[in-house]
């Protein structure tokens, strides 16, 4: 497993203009930080989602840089603020370099 | 080591002792090879190391920043943290970015999160991993180019990272 199983975000279906929303996101991920043992004495190998962003319609409003710190099944969250309708995306990043990603759509009046 | 015994009694020991630091002490005990976790102040080296490449000569400020961990957890496998930092997030006086540092477990880095205007609010929200009970460092940098830093104590009373499954 390099890239996360299963990916949610969360973000508010409705919201007015100018008004802070929450986006929420969550992979299923083991983040194996290359410290653990498995059963056979053997050094677990490194796999982490290396970054996750947050887009708004393309641009990029929060970005985060993921170390060994970070727990397993890894979950975001921070805020943004409703300028328009359209898209959130969540693109997750994994040691290779691959991406994954995924949306949730936001109607703002 | 001789000491006589007719030695002149020592000054009166006064009680106001200077503030000592937890890590002004480990350092004392590592000195005499008394360190009750060596590795533990090897990776407090390392956190310290990590800092000071983060803000090199610059000041670091208490304020500003503040940061919620819980004082015990049972299990360090995922713990709760969130990160909230003052600012009025505009073009010109915004949060550049918040550094998460582990004194405890085997490498310091937690996370770095990049905030930008659009933000809205410097909030930070996520799940950890402590191998031990240990201190959290929590950095913010500003758009002026300043440093602004909290912490928090944390104990752990079931490690993670390096346990096998």
């Amino acid at each position: 497993m390099s890239l996360p199983l299963r990916l949610l975000l969360t973000v508010p279906r409705t919201a007015r203009r100018g008004e802070l929303i929450e986006i929420k996101a969550l992979a299923q991920h083991a983040m194996e930080n290359g410290f653990r043992h498995d059963q056979n004495g053997q050094i677990v190998p490194r796999d982490l989602l290396r970054q996750v962003r947050f887009q708004y319609n393309g641009f990029e409003v929060f970005r985060a840089d993921l170390q060994t710190g970070v727990a397993a099944n890894p979950l975001l969250q921070s805020t943004t603020i409703a300028t328009e309708s359209g898209v959130v995306t969540a693109i997750w990043t994994d040691d290779q370099g691959l991406d994954a990603q995924t949306s949730a759509r936001i109607d703002v009046t | 080591m001789t000491t006589p015994i007719s030695a002149p009694s020592p000054a009166p020991i006064q009680f106001s002792v200077p503030a000592i630091s937890r890590r002004d002490c480990l350092g004392v005990l590592a000195a005499f090879g008394l360190a009750p976790w060596s590795d533990a102040f090897a990776e407090v080296e390392q956190a310290d190391a990590a800092i000071r490449e983060l803000v090199r000569d610059a000041r670091v400020r208490s304020g500003r920043i503040s940061m919620e961990l819980p004082p015990l957890v049972e299990n360090g496998h995922s713990v709760v943290l969130s990160v909230n930092v003052q600012s009025p997030m505009t073009a010109q006086d915004h949060v550049r970015s918040v550094h998460l540092f582990a004194e405890g477990n085997p490498l310091p880095g937690i996370l770095t999160a990049y905030f930008t205007p659009r933000s809205g609010c410097a909030v930070l929200t996520s799940r950890v991993r402590l191998a031990q009970s240990q201190r959290i460092w929590a950095i913010a940098v500003m758009s002026d180019g300043s440093f602004w830093q909290t912490s928090a104590e944390t104990l752990v009373t079931l490690s993670a990272c390096t346990e096998e499954r």
